[in-house]
Protein backbone atom coordinates (compact mmCIF):
# COMPACT_ATOMS: atom_id res chain seq x y z
CA UNK A 1 0.00 0.00 0.00
CA UNK A 2 3.01 2.64 0.81
CA UNK A 3 4.56 1.62 -2.30
CA UNK A 4 1.45 2.54 -4.60
CA UNK A 5 1.08 6.07 -2.44
CA UNK A 6 5.02 6.61 -3.18
CA UNK A 7 4.18 6.02 -6.77
CA UNK A 8 1.10 8.20 -6.37
CA UNK A 9 3.11 11.10 -4.90
CA UNK A 10 5.86 11.16 -7.46
CA UNK A 11 3.14 10.68 -10.46
CA UNK A 12 1.32 13.89 -8.88
CA UNK A 13 4.95 15.36 -8.59
CA UNK A 14 5.82 15.21 -12.21
CA UNK A 15 2.32 16.37 -13.21
CA UNK A 16 2.41 19.67 -10.57
CA UNK A 17 6.05 20.33 -12.12
CA UNK A 18 4.47 19.61 -15.71
CA UNK A 19 1.55 22.38 -14.54
CA UNK A 20 3.71 24.78 -13.06
CA UNK A 21 6.43 24.80 -16.63
CA UNK A 22 2.98 25.56 -18.85
CA UNK A 23 1.20 28.21 -16.42
CA UNK A 24 5.02 30.24 -16.03
CA UNK A 25 5.30 29.51 -20.18
CA UNK A 26 8.45 27.89 -19.55
CA UNK A 27 6.91 25.39 -22.43
CA UNK A 28 7.88 28.21 -24.52
CA UNK A 29 11.52 27.65 -26.48
CA UNK A 30 11.07 31.43 -27.14
CA UNK A 31 9.94 32.79 -24.17
CA UNK A 32 13.22 31.13 -22.28
CA UNK A 33 15.52 32.46 -25.55
CA UNK A 34 14.40 35.77 -25.01
CA UNK A 35 15.72 35.33 -22.04
CA UNK A 36 19.40 34.09 -22.80
CA UNK A 37 19.10 36.92 -25.08
CA UNK A 38 20.65 40.30 -23.38
CA UNK A 39 21.31 41.78 -26.49
CA UNK A 40 17.84 41.36 -28.04
CA UNK A 41 14.40 41.82 -26.39
CA UNK A 42 15.33 41.04 -22.75
CA UNK A 43 12.19 38.55 -21.11
CA UNK A 44 13.23 38.41 -17.27
CA UNK A 45 9.93 35.88 -16.87
CA UNK A 46 12.11 32.74 -16.49
CA UNK A 47 14.15 34.73 -13.14
CA UNK A 48 10.43 35.55 -11.93
CA UNK A 49 9.82 31.84 -12.20
CA UNK A 50 13.11 30.64 -11.07
CA UNK A 51 12.52 33.22 -8.09
CA UNK A 52 8.90 31.52 -6.94
CA UNK A 53 10.23 27.94 -7.14
CA UNK A 54 13.15 28.52 -5.20
CA UNK A 55 11.34 30.39 -2.38
CA UNK A 56 8.51 27.49 -1.88
CA UNK A 57 11.06 24.94 -2.43
CA UNK A 58 13.36 26.54 0.11
CA UNK A 59 10.56 26.38 3.11
CA UNK A 60 10.71 22.42 2.11
CA UNK A 61 14.06 22.14 2.39
CA UNK A 62 13.83 23.84 5.45
CA UNK A 63 11.39 21.51 6.77
CA UNK A 64 13.15 18.65 6.00
CA UNK A 65 16.17 19.21 7.28
CA UNK A 66 14.28 18.88 10.99
CA UNK A 67 13.28 15.31 9.46
CA UNK A 68 15.25 12.37 9.65
CA UNK A 69 12.18 10.67 7.04
CA UNK A 70 9.85 12.10 4.62
CA UNK A 71 6.29 12.04 5.65
CA UNK A 72 6.10 8.34 3.79
CA UNK A 73 8.55 7.03 6.08
CA UNK A 74 11.67 7.24 3.34
CA UNK A 75 14.74 8.30 3.95
CA UNK A 76 15.48 12.04 2.89
CA UNK A 77 18.26 12.00 0.11
CA UNK A 78 19.87 15.42 0.02
CA UNK A 79 22.70 15.39 -2.06
CA UNK A 80 25.69 15.65 0.45
CA UNK A 81 28.78 16.49 -1.79
CA UNK A 82 30.16 20.26 -1.71
CA UNK A 83 32.78 19.82 -4.04
CA UNK A 84 33.09 22.31 -6.96
CA UNK A 85 34.93 19.93 -9.51
CA UNK A 86 36.33 19.99 -13.11
CA UNK A 87 33.04 17.60 -13.77
CA UNK A 88 30.61 20.36 -12.41
CA UNK A 89 31.84 23.03 -14.18
CA UNK A 90 32.51 21.08 -17.65
CA UNK A 91 28.55 19.45 -17.20
CA UNK A 92 27.13 22.78 -16.99
CA UNK A 93 29.40 24.44 -19.39
CA UNK A 94 27.66 22.16 -21.74
CA UNK A 95 24.30 21.75 -20.69
CA UNK A 96 24.16 25.67 -20.91
CA UNK A 97 25.26 25.42 -24.38
CA UNK A 98 22.37 23.02 -25.19
CA UNK A 99 19.84 25.00 -23.60
CA UNK A 100 20.45 28.64 -25.45
CA UNK A 101 21.11 26.53 -28.46
CA UNK A 102 17.47 25.04 -28.17
CA UNK A 103 15.52 27.05 -25.69
CA UNK A 104 14.78 23.40 -24.08
CA UNK A 105 16.07 22.25 -20.57
CA UNK A 106 14.98 18.53 -19.60
CA UNK A 107 11.45 19.42 -17.70
CA UNK A 108 10.13 21.56 -20.58
CA UNK A 109 11.34 19.30 -23.43
CA UNK A 110 9.43 16.05 -21.96
CA UNK A 111 6.37 18.21 -21.39
CA UNK A 112 6.09 19.33 -25.23
CA UNK A 113 6.90 16.05 -26.03
CA UNK A 114 3.90 14.93 -23.83
CA UNK A 115 2.24 17.12 -25.58
CA UNK A 116 3.19 15.35 -29.23
CA UNK A 117 5.46 18.13 -30.71
CA UNK A 118 7.60 16.82 -33.30
CA UNK A 119 10.67 18.66 -32.65
CA UNK A 120 10.60 18.10 -28.43
CA UNK A 121 10.51 14.66 -29.02
CA UNK A 122 13.61 14.97 -31.69
CA UNK A 123 15.30 17.07 -28.89
CA UNK A 124 13.93 14.48 -26.07
CA UNK A 125 15.54 11.41 -28.24
CA UNK A 126 18.61 13.49 -28.66
CA UNK A 127 18.83 13.82 -25.23
CA UNK A 128 18.51 10.32 -23.93
CA UNK A 129 21.08 9.63 -26.55
CA UNK A 130 23.29 12.50 -24.80
CA UNK A 131 23.05 10.56 -21.18
CA UNK A 132 23.34 7.20 -23.41
CA UNK A 133 26.49 8.10 -24.53
CA UNK A 134 27.58 9.66 -20.69
CA UNK A 135 26.84 6.36 -19.62
CA UNK A 136 28.80 4.56 -22.16
CA UNK A 137 31.58 6.51 -21.55
CA UNK A 138 32.18 5.21 -18.40
CA UNK A 139 31.21 8.34 -16.32
CA UNK A 140 27.49 6.95 -14.83
CA UNK A 141 29.53 4.70 -12.00
CA UNK A 142 31.09 7.60 -10.66
CA UNK A 143 27.68 9.93 -10.48
CA UNK A 144 25.89 8.69 -7.11
CA UNK A 145 23.70 11.78 -6.55
CA UNK A 146 21.33 13.32 -9.21
CA UNK A 147 19.50 15.88 -10.05
CA UNK B 1 -6.78 38.54 -21.47
CA UNK B 2 -8.18 40.97 -19.01
CA UNK B 3 -5.63 39.50 -16.38
CA UNK B 4 -2.44 39.55 -18.48
CA UNK B 5 -3.25 43.57 -19.37
CA UNK B 6 -2.92 44.16 -15.70
CA UNK B 7 0.16 42.08 -15.38
CA UNK B 8 1.96 44.51 -18.30
CA UNK B 9 1.04 47.62 -16.12
CA UNK B 10 2.26 46.30 -13.08
CA UNK B 11 4.84 45.28 -14.33
CA UNK B 12 5.03 41.64 -12.08
CA UNK B 13 4.96 38.52 -14.41
CA UNK B 14 1.95 36.82 -12.51
CA UNK B 15 1.77 34.08 -14.05
CA UNK B 16 5.58 33.19 -14.67
CA UNK B 17 5.54 33.99 -10.76
CA UNK B 18 2.42 31.58 -9.85
CA UNK B 19 3.88 28.87 -12.51
CA UNK B 20 7.22 29.19 -10.47
CA UNK B 21 5.47 28.76 -6.95
CA UNK B 22 3.38 25.65 -8.85
CA UNK B 23 7.28 23.79 -9.80
CA UNK B 24 7.95 24.87 -5.79
CA UNK B 25 4.98 22.81 -4.61
CA UNK B 26 6.17 19.94 -6.62
CA UNK B 27 9.57 20.21 -5.48
CA UNK B 28 7.87 20.44 -1.89
CA UNK B 29 5.31 17.12 -2.21
CA UNK B 30 8.45 14.93 -4.00
CA UNK B 31 11.29 16.10 -1.53
CA UNK B 32 8.67 15.75 1.92
CA UNK B 33 6.57 12.82 1.26
CA UNK B 34 9.37 11.11 -1.26
CA UNK B 35 12.17 12.33 0.16
CA UNK B 36 13.82 12.91 -3.44
CA UNK B 37 14.78 16.16 -5.06
CA UNK B 38 13.03 17.18 -8.46
CA UNK B 39 15.89 16.95 -10.46
CA UNK B 40 14.29 16.09 -13.76
CA UNK B 41 17.89 15.46 -15.31
CA UNK B 42 19.11 13.25 -12.35
CA UNK B 43 15.28 11.08 -12.73
CA UNK B 44 15.71 10.61 -16.62
CA UNK B 45 19.41 9.77 -16.45
CA UNK B 46 18.49 7.16 -13.90
CA UNK B 47 16.56 5.71 -16.21
CA UNK B 48 18.92 5.29 -18.97
CA UNK B 49 21.36 4.01 -16.42
CA UNK B 50 19.03 1.66 -14.82
CA UNK B 51 17.82 0.35 -18.26
CA UNK B 52 21.58 0.05 -19.51
CA UNK B 53 22.68 -1.68 -16.36
CA UNK B 54 19.57 -4.30 -16.04
CA UNK B 55 19.10 -2.84 -12.85
CA UNK B 56 15.04 -1.91 -11.56
CA UNK B 57 16.12 -0.55 -8.42
CA UNK B 58 14.35 3.22 -8.47
CA UNK B 59 13.06 2.82 -11.93
CA UNK B 60 9.25 2.53 -10.53
CA UNK B 61 8.97 6.26 -8.86
CA UNK B 62 11.05 7.43 -11.68
CA UNK B 63 9.05 6.44 -14.20
CA UNK B 64 5.93 7.43 -12.72
CA UNK B 65 7.43 10.88 -12.31
CA UNK B 66 8.33 11.01 -15.82
CA UNK B 67 4.72 10.00 -16.69
CA UNK B 68 3.15 12.79 -14.59
CA UNK B 69 5.34 15.15 -16.61
CA UNK B 70 4.60 13.45 -20.02
CA UNK B 71 1.15 13.85 -19.38
CA UNK B 72 0.62 17.34 -18.22
CA UNK B 73 -0.64 18.97 -21.10
CA UNK B 74 -3.21 16.09 -21.78
CA UNK B 75 -4.80 17.20 -18.39
CA UNK B 76 -4.51 20.81 -18.44
CA UNK B 77 -6.36 21.20 -21.80
CA UNK B 78 -9.09 19.25 -20.02
CA UNK B 79 -9.51 22.51 -17.96
CA UNK B 80 -7.36 25.75 -19.70
CA UNK B 81 -5.92 25.97 -22.82
CA UNK B 82 -2.01 25.24 -23.80
CA UNK B 83 0.06 28.52 -24.13
CA UNK B 84 1.34 28.83 -27.61
CA UNK B 85 4.84 27.68 -28.23
CA UNK B 86 7.37 28.76 -30.81
CA UNK B 87 10.61 25.89 -30.94
CA UNK B 88 12.66 28.23 -33.54
CA UNK B 89 15.66 25.69 -33.75
CA UNK B 90 16.25 23.65 -36.35
CA UNK B 91 16.21 20.23 -36.56
CA UNK B 92 19.70 19.90 -36.97
CA UNK B 93 20.20 22.28 -33.81
CA UNK B 94 17.89 20.59 -32.07
CA UNK B 95 19.86 17.39 -31.80
CA UNK B 96 22.96 18.94 -31.15
CA UNK B 97 21.67 20.63 -28.07
CA UNK B 98 19.52 17.32 -26.99
CA UNK B 99 22.79 15.85 -26.68
CA UNK B 100 24.76 18.55 -24.72
CA UNK B 101 22.25 19.08 -22.85
CA UNK B 102 21.38 15.15 -22.16
CA UNK B 103 25.50 14.46 -21.87
CA UNK B 104 26.21 17.69 -19.72
CA UNK B 105 23.36 17.84 -17.52
CA UNK B 106 24.35 13.91 -16.13
CA UNK B 107 27.99 15.06 -16.08
CA UNK B 108 27.36 18.21 -14.08
CA UNK B 109 24.84 16.42 -11.74
CA UNK B 110 21.55 18.79 -12.72
CA UNK B 111 19.65 20.84 -15.00
CA UNK B 112 17.53 24.30 -14.09
CA UNK B 113 15.45 21.88 -11.99
CA UNK B 114 18.03 20.17 -9.57
CA UNK B 115 21.17 22.73 -9.49
CA UNK B 116 18.66 25.89 -10.31
CA UNK B 117 15.93 25.13 -8.30
CA UNK B 118 16.29 22.47 -5.68
CA UNK B 119 20.20 23.65 -5.56
CA UNK B 120 19.60 27.02 -4.78
CA UNK B 121 16.42 26.24 -2.61
CA UNK B 122 18.61 24.85 -0.21
CA UNK B 123 22.11 27.19 -0.80
CA UNK B 124 23.97 24.23 -1.75
CA UNK B 125 27.41 25.89 -3.15
CA UNK B 126 27.76 23.42 -6.20
CA UNK B 127 24.19 24.30 -7.76
CA UNK B 128 25.57 27.86 -6.94
CA UNK B 129 28.64 27.32 -9.28
CA UNK B 130 26.80 25.08 -11.67
CA UNK B 131 23.90 27.59 -12.47
CA UNK B 132 25.67 30.45 -12.89
CA UNK B 133 28.12 28.67 -15.20
CA UNK B 134 25.19 26.92 -17.49
CA UNK B 135 23.24 30.79 -17.34
CA UNK B 136 26.87 31.49 -18.48
CA UNK B 137 26.87 29.63 -21.77
CA UNK B 138 23.16 30.13 -22.35
CA UNK B 139 23.96 33.59 -22.08
CA UNK B 140 26.92 33.15 -24.29
CA UNK B 141 25.43 30.40 -26.68
CA UNK B 142 22.42 32.69 -27.72
CA UNK B 143 24.89 35.72 -28.06
CA UNK B 144 26.31 33.67 -30.63
CA UNK B 145 23.55 32.46 -32.61
CA UNK B 146 21.60 35.55 -32.64
CA UNK B 147 24.36 38.41 -32.82
CA UNK B 148 27.37 37.35 -33.93
CA UNK B 149 27.09 34.13 -36.57
CA UNK B 150 23.35 35.11 -37.99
Amino acid sequence: MRKLIVLLTALISGLVFGFGLILSGMVNPAIVLAFLDIAGQWNPSLLWVMGGAVAVSAVAFFIARRRSTSFLGLPVNVPASRVIDKRLLLGSFLFGAGWGTAGFCPGPALVMAGAGSEKAILFVIAMLAGMLLFEIAGHGRKSGVAS
Amino acid sequence: MNIEQTITEIDIPWLALAGGMLIGLATTLFLLANGRIAGISGIVGGIVSGLLHLSWRDLDWRLAFIAGLIVSTLVWRQFFSLPDVQIQASDMMLVVAGVLVGFGTRLGSGCTSGHGVCGMARLSPRSIVATLMFMSTGFAAVYLLRHVIV
